[in-house]
C-alpha cells in the first residue's frame, strides 16, 4: 500500500504532519489500479459474497415475491466511531430497520462509500468491519456497491449511503389509516440514548457518561411481531426526532389523538440526566435501535411479551394509547399529574446555556 | 410522590380560593419556565393564579448590539468563535452566528468557558473568542477561564462580556409603573452562587414575597404553595425550599472569583434598556481578556423590530400567544424575537409545549 507522503508529498497546502498513517488519497477514487486495491483489499474481504465478488455493475438477484419493499438513507453522523457503534453500523442497521418496519423481510443493501482523503485507513478498515458484523447479525448481504474519493475537508469524513431491498412478509399491511382508537401504543425500549451519546462525544459538547448508542438490527424482533398473528397496525423506527416525531405522525395522519403516560416510559437514569442537563427533551432525542408499534388493544400485551423474550425489546413498555378527541393531538400525563403537548422537535435541538 | 403532590395541590388551591383574586407569581428563571411545563405543573394550576416568565433567559435578554457584536468578531478572519448553543439562532441586525457560520465563520459549540479555552490552546495559530453570556450561573465559570488563561498566560484568548446579575432586573421590574407581581418564584440555580438573602431587598423595599425553589414538580409546587402562603397572609419575606443547595449566604469561592475578575457595571437589556448596576465589565487587571478592545469592535445601538413584543413578554405584561408573530412569522427555525430562540425562551415554551392550549380548552 502506498503511503499519502509518495502521494500528495509536492502538495504543500495539504501537509500531512504525522508519519505512519496510511490515509485515503485522491487517487484511491480515481478508478485505477489504486482503486482496485482498495476494494480488493479493505472491503471485499470483510464483506465477500458471490453477488459481490462478481463486481458487475449491477447484482442480480432471485426474487419470487409480490412486492419488492425498497428503501435508501445516507448517514453523514460525526464522529465516525462512537461508544456503541459506528457510521457502518448505522448504515446497515438504519436501512434494515426501514424495510423491516414496513413488515418486510431485508434480503439485500447497496454500499455507497464517499471517503474524504485524509481519512486513515485503518479508520476504514474498523468501519468495514463494522459494516460486516453488523450485516450478518441482521442476516443480510451487501450486494452491490460503489466507492468515491472526494477532496480532503476535515480530513476525517466518510459518507456512507445504503439503500436496501426486501420482500413484503405475506399478510403485512403496515398503515396509519388503519389505527384506531382503542389501539394501544408500545415502545421497544429505552430512548434517547443515541442522540445523547452522539451529544456526548461531539466537539465541544463532550461529557462524561456512560451512555452507549442503541444502534442495533431490529428485524429479527419485528420477523417474530408481524408473523405472530397479533394485529399491528402501524409501525415505525423512532430515528430523527424522536417519539415524539413518530407520535405526531400517528396523530395528525390518523386523525385520532394519542394519550401517553410519562410514568411508562422506559429510560435509563443516565440518559434522562444527560437530557436534563442538556435542557433537552427525551422525547424528542434519536434512538437508532427502537421501534413504536400501534397494536390493536387485544393484541397489546402480547406483543410487549414478545418483544421482552427478545434482547433488543428487553425493556419495551406500552406506554399509551390512541384516543378519539379532537383535534388530533399528543398528549403526555406527566408524573406529576400534570399534562402537557407533545410536538415534534422543531430543526436542531440546542442544549442551553446553563 | 403523588400523595405529596396531591396534597400540595390541595393547599395551593385552597389559598387561592381563600385570596380571591388574580394572583401573578413570576417565575425569574428559563429553568422554571420549562420545567413548569414539561411536568405539566401549569396545567394544574388554579384559575385565578398566573404564572409569568420573567426575564431569566440569558439569551433572550442579551441585547442585539452584543449578537451584531459577535457576528462582527466571528466574520474577522483567523478568528475562532466559542459560544452557548442557544447563542447560535439569536438574531442580530444582520442575521445570526448560524448564518454566519454557513457563510464560513469558524463557531464553536462548547459547553463551559473552560472548553474554549482549551480551543485556544489547540490553535495558538487563531484568536479565540468566548461570548460570556448567562446570569451568576454561568459568570463564576467566564471569570474562572480569565483568571486561568491569566495565569498560564494564553495569548490568544479573549471573551465578549455580556453576563447579567439577576436581582438588579428584578429590581427594574419592580421599578416599572404599570408591573404588578404578588411575588417571585425565585432561580435555584443563580441562588447557589449568590445565596437566598441576595433577594431580601425584594422582600423587604418592596414587600414582595421571595420563595427559592428546585425544578423537581414537587419542589416548584412547594415554592408556589409557600408564595401563596405569604400573599394570603399579607406578608413579604424570602425563603429557601430548595435548602438542599442552596445556602443563605451563597457560594463564597464564586463570589470571590467574579469580584477578583470582574466590576458590576451598567448594561443594557433586551426590552429592558439599560439598568444600572445590572452587569459586569472586566477589572482593570483583566482588560487585556476584552475582545472589544483586542479588535476594536464597535458596539452599536439595537433596533427591534417594532412588531416584536418580546419586551412585553420579557416584562410579564403579554403571554407569547399576544403577539401577532407568534407562531406565524416568529418560529423556533426562524425568530425574529429573541424569546423564541433558546429552549428556555418563554416564547419557545409556549411553542412547543403550549401551542395547542387553545384547542386543549376548547376539548376540555
Amino acid at each position: 500500500m502506498t503511503t499519502i507522503h509518495s502521494l500528495v508529498g509536492n502538495d504543500v497546502s495539504r501537509p500531512i504532519v504525522e508519519t505512519g498513517v496510511e490515509r485515503i488519497v485522491l487517487a484511491h477514487g480515481g478508478g485505477g489500479e489504486l482503486t482496485g486495491q482498495l476494494i480488493a483489499e479493505r472491503i471485499m474481504p470483510a464483506l465477500a459474497n458471490e453477488d459481490l465478488a462478481t463486481l458487475d455493475d449491477s447484482a442480480v438477484l432471485p426474487w419470487c415475491s409480490d412486492h419488492v419493499v425498497f428503501t435508501t438513507d445516507s448517514y453523514v453522523v460525526t464522529p465516525l466511531e462512537f461508544p456503541g457503534g459506528d457510521i457502518g453500523a448505522l448504515a446497515v442497521a438504519g436501512t434494515v430497520n426501514d424495510l423491516a418496519v414496513m413488515g418486510a423481510e431485508p434480503v439485500a443493501l447497496s454500499l455507497g462509500l464517499i471517503i474524504e482523503e485524509g481519512l486513515p485507513l485503518e479508520t476504514l478498515d474498523r468501519i468495514v468491519a463494522s459494516i460486516s458484523q453488523t450485516a450478518k447479525r441482521a442476516g443480510i448481504r451487501v450486494v452491490t456497491g460503489d466507492t468515491k474519493v472526494i477532496e480532503r475537508r476535515t480530513g476525517e469524513g466518510l459518507f456512507v449511503n445504503t439503500a436496501g431491498v426486501g420482500r413484503l412478509i405475506a399478510g403485512c399491511r403496515m398503515s396509519m389509516s388503519r389505527v384506531t382508537p382503542g389501539d394501544q401504543v408500545l415502545v421497544s425500549g429505552t430512548l434517547g440514548e443515541h442522540g445523547l451519546t452522539i451529544m456526548s462525544v461531539r466537539g465541544g459538547i463532550q461529557f462524561d457518561t456512560t451512555l452507549r448508542s442503541d444502534v442495533t438490527p431490529l428485524n429479527g424482533m419485528i420477523r417474530r411481531l408481524v408473523t405472530s398473528g397479533a394485529e399491528i397496525k402501524f409501525m415505525r423506527d423512532a430515528t430523527r426526532g424522536g417519539l415524539a416525531g413518530v407520535l405526531a405522525d400517528v396523530s395528525e395522519r390518523s386523525g385520532f389523538s394519542v394519550e401517553i403516560e410519562e410514568s411508562a416510559l422506559p429510560m435509563t437514569i443516565g440518559a434522562r440526566y444527560a437530557a436534563d442537563m442538556l435542557g433537552l427533551d427525551p422525547l424528542t432525542i434519536a434512538n437508532e435501535g427502537k421501534i413504536v408499534c400501534v397494536v390493536a388493544n387485544r393484541d397489546a400485551d402480547a406483543v410487549c411479551d414478545m418483544m421482552r423474550a427478545c434482547a433488543e425489546g428487553r425493556h419495551a413498555a406500552i406506554i399509551g394509547r390512541v384516543v378519539d378527541s379532537t383535534p388530533p393531538l399528543v398528549e403526555l400525563k406527566t408524573t406529576a399529574g400534570g399534562a402537557r403537548i407533545v410536538q415534534r422537535p422543531y430543526g436542531e435541538e440546542l442544549p442551553r446555556i446553563c | 410522590m403523588m400523595h405529596e403532590m396531591q396534597k400540595l395541590r390541595v393547599e395551593l388551591n385552597r389559598r387561592c380560593d381563600a385570596i380571591g383574586r388574580e394572583i401573578r407569581v413570576m417565575e425569574v428563571c428559563g429553568t422554571h419556565t420549562v420545567a413548569a411545563f414539561r411536568s405539566g405543573i401549569r396545567s394544574m394550576l388554579p384559575d385565578n393564579f398566573r404564572l409569568i416568565s420573567g426575564p431569566g433567559c440569558p439569551v433572550c435578554v442579551t441585547a442585539q448590539r452584543y449578537i451584531d457584536a459577535a457576528i462582527d468578531l466571528a466574520s474577522l478572519p483567523n478568528v475562532i468563535v466559542a459560544t452557548y448553543g442557544d447563542m447560535l439562532r439569536v438574531p442580530g441586525l444582520s442575521g445570526s452566528l448560524e448564518k454566519q457560520r454557513a457563510k464560513g465563520a469558524d463557531l464553536r459549540v462548547v459547553t463551559s468557558a473552560l472548553r474554549a479555552l482549551q480551543i485556544a490552546r489547540d490553535h495558538p495559530e487563531s484568536e479565540v473568542v468566548f461570548l460570556g453570556v448567562g446570569f451568576e450561573t454561568t459568570s463564576p465559570a467566564t471569570a474562572l477561564t480569565i483568571l486561568e488563561a491569566a495565569r498560564d498566560q494564553v495569548p490568544n484568548f479573549s471573551v465578549l462580556v455580556s453576563h447579567k446579575l439577576v436581582v438588579p432586573a428584578m429590581v427594574a421590574l419592580l421599578e416599572c409603573d404599570d408591573m404588578s407581581i404578588d411575588g417571585f418564584l425565585c432561580p435555584g440555580h443563580v441562588s447557589v452562587i449568590i445565596g437566598s438573602n441576595a433577594y431580601a431587598p425584594i422582600a423587604s423595599r418592596f414587600g414582595k414575597p421571595c420563595v427559592v425553589g428546585g425544578f423537581e414538580p414537587e419542589q416548584i409546587l412547594k415554592a408556589l404553595v409557600h408564595l401563596t402562603r405569604q400573599i394570603e397572609y399579607g406578608e413579604s419575606y424570602v425563603e429557601n425550599v430548595y435548602p438542599a443547595v442552596v445556602t443563605e449566604s451563597g457560594n463564597a469561592t464564586a463570589m470571590d472569583i467574579l469580584r477578583r475578575v470582574f466590576v458590576p457595571g451598567d448594561t443594557v437589556w433586551r426590552a429592558l434598556g439599560v439598568i444600572p448596576m445590572s452587569g459586569f465589565d472586566l477589572a482593570p487587571e483583566f482588560q487585556a481578556f476584552d475582545a472589544l478592545r483586542r479588535f476594536d469592535i464597535h458596539v452599536g445601538e439595537d433596533f427591534d423590530n417594532p412588531s416584536c413584543r418580546c419586551g412585553e413578554v420579557i416584562l410579564g405584561r403579554i403571554e407569547p400567544c399576544e403577539c401577532a408573530l407568534f407562531g406565524n412569522e416568529c418560529t423556533p427555525l426562524t425568530p425574529i424575537g429573541p424569546c423564541m430562540v433558546s429552549s428556555e425562551g418563554t416564547c419557545a415554551a409556549w411553542f412547543k409545549y403550549n401551542r395547542h392550549a387553545i384547542a386543549m380548552g376548547a376539548r376540555s
